[in-house]
């Protein structure tokens, strides 16, 4: 039959205008928050951020200079000891449910996770100030990390476990059929295909409670000076952020929109790089 | 060099719907032997027996014995990876490991079970991509170039590599070819023509004439039962039970 080339109709071509419109639109109003935002904190604080800023600990009212340095290491630190703690047991308790599980005991432990996911912050903070801050009769930063770990876990281990789930079993087979013993298929074969989801699940909930500021309030509960011992109070920067926006001075109000900034460029920062490190070696990108 | 196979007894379940009932059969070392039936006659559960892949499903089990050279497959204490080592296994549809380049695929069964030397890995890809007839279409990107990025063809060829690339004695094949085009099941046909000169091969099909062009021997199932097994020109030529003439005259099924 010969193909005859018929003009496409108005209307057909209004609606499809139409809808590449709003699905245009849409987007862009998805990514306007986040532009507002860090073009804000941008705005209000790239004036303050300086080498003082980045350097030096804070200073008492009425001095100029002083900056969040303890602050940003003190974040560090937390992170660090929260990610050593949340990330392998989140994607244990991920790999468990999705390859392992059978029965009542796996749902109780899906349970589990859905609603430590959906525990005010706040709470985690009082549990662990009564579980590692009691005993040890002061605050420090293992508190806080520990605090940290433990919000990370249930968002790690619901992304891992459904990540995993997407893994068809035809790739399971595969390494069990080649004589690979179950917890290296697990770990080297269906684990690393979903390698990619999983790490995505871990960066969000790091990037979730870098900001989060309740629980620390009574675990690493800030410090002005200088520490780098895990068994000492220790400073973060939403700590700082915070302390600092509800002072009454101008400098100190300055000096929080800088601590804002620097806090989401080290996540951003510390995602980026997590990405590239892992994307090396693997194929999932050219496949 | 390729083994024979001795099964005894065999019986399998899933839950409590019984899928293999007392099938006793001998293969031969160094011989494609194919099986034939149905859907749902228990063809693929049978081989997945002979490596202990049946097992891996939730509620599935077994009773009887597989004798694979001079392995008993079910003795007890006997570790089902030792078994699946020594025979290996390709399925039905290609399943490369995705996020593996094409080496990492063929090398995969040899490194994950410890081996670690660069040379030997080496050169057990390159003999293994040559047995499978693909060398010549990806030496050049074996590293650059995941395994999925292959055609459906080269995939499954892929897959057979990768399999003989832990050097096993015993071949497994469940329906190798049901995804792939003509040419590329010519190929793979041609493959395991060849390797029966150092394997023995036990193949899986849907296609009568596949099992006609490839096997020394077939084997004709029906509802679980081994119903007739016989030299595979003997099998279509002049078959002796009613039902096996009934499947290949095409009456049914």
């Amino acid at each position: 039959m010969p193909s005859v080339s018929r003009p496409v109709s108005l209307v057909r071509r209004l609606t499809n205008f139409g809808f590449i419109g709003l699905s245009i639109l849409a987007a862009l109003l998805v990514l306007a928050p986040l532009g507002a935002i860090f073009g804000y904190l941008v705005y209000k604080g790239i004036g303050s951020i300086n080498l003082a800023f980045l350097t030096n600990t804070p200073r008492p009212v009425g001095e100029d200079g002083g900056g969040m340095a303890n602050a940003i290491v003190g974040s560090v630190m937390i992170l660090g000891m929260g990610s050593i703690l949340g990330v392998p047991l989140g994607i244990g308790a991920g790999v468990y449910m999705a390859e392992f599980g059978h029965g009542r005991f796996v749902n109780l432990v899906r349970f589990t996770a859905d609603v430590l996911n959906g525990i005010p912050s706040i709470v985690v903070g009082i549990a662990v100030y009564a579980l590692v801050v009691l005993p040890q009769h002061h605050f420090s930063a293992l508190s806080g990390g520990v605090a940290l770990g433990i919000m990370m876990i249930p968002t790690i281990a619901r992304t891992t476990e459904e990540m995993l789930l997407m893994v068809p079993n035809t790739i399971r087979e595969a390494a069990l059929g080649l004589g690979i013993p179950q917890w290296r298929a697990t770990l080297q074969v269906t684990l690393r295909t979903a390698s990619k989801g999983v790490i995505t699940g871990a960066m969000l909930a790091f990037a979730r409670v870098a900001g989060e500021t309740a629980p620390l309030l009574f675990t690493a509960f800030g410090n002005q000076f200088w520490s780098l011992k895990p068994d000492q109070p220790i400073a973060a920067l939403p700590i700082q952020i915070f302390a600092y926006a509800i002072s009454p001075f101008d400098e100190w109000h300055r000096q929080a929109w800088a601590g804002a900034l620097i806090l989401i460029v080290l996540i951003v920062v510390a995602v980026a790089a997590v990405r590239v490190v892992t994307s090396r070696g693997s194929m999932a990108n050219n496949a | 060099m390729g083994v024979g196979i001795e099964v005894k007894d065999l019986n399998a379940w899933f839950g409590k719907a019984q899928v293999l009932k007392e099938i006793n059969i001998k293969v031969g070392a160094n011989a494609v032997t194919a099986v034939i039936g149905p859907s749902g006659c228990g063809k693929s559960t049978f081989i997945r027996c002979l490596n202990r892949m049946h097992e891996t499903i939730p509620e599935a089990r077994l009773t009887g014995s597989v004798q694979v050279g001079d392995m008993d497959v079910y003795r007890p204490g006997i570790v089902p990876a030792d078994v699946r080592r020594r025979i290996g296994m390709v399925f039905q549809k290609p399943n490369p490991f995705p996020t593996m380049s094409i080496y990492d695929n063929v090398s995969a069964g040899l490194r994950l079970n410890g081996y670690n030397k660069r040379r030997e890995l080496d050169a057990a890809v390159e003999h293994s991509l040559r047995m499978a007839a693909l060398w010549d279409e990806v030496k050049d990107v074996l590293k650059k170039k995941s395994g999925s990025s292959l055609s459906g063809g080269q995939q499954q060829r892929l897959c057979i590599a990768r399999a003989l690339a832990v050097q096993p004695e015993l071949i497994l094949m469940d329906e190798p070819c049901s995804a792939l085009d003509p040419i590329s099941t010519g190929k793979i046909e041609e493959l395991i023509f060849q390797l029966k000169a150092q394997y023995t091969v036990v193949i899986v099909t849907h296609n009568m004439q596949q099992a006609a062009r490839v096997a020394d021997h077939t084997g004709f199932f029906l509802m679980g039962k081994l119903i007739e097994y016989d030299k595979t020109e003997k099998l279509f030529t002049a078959p002796t039970d009613k039902r096996t003439e009934d499947y290949i005259t095409g009456r049914f099924g």
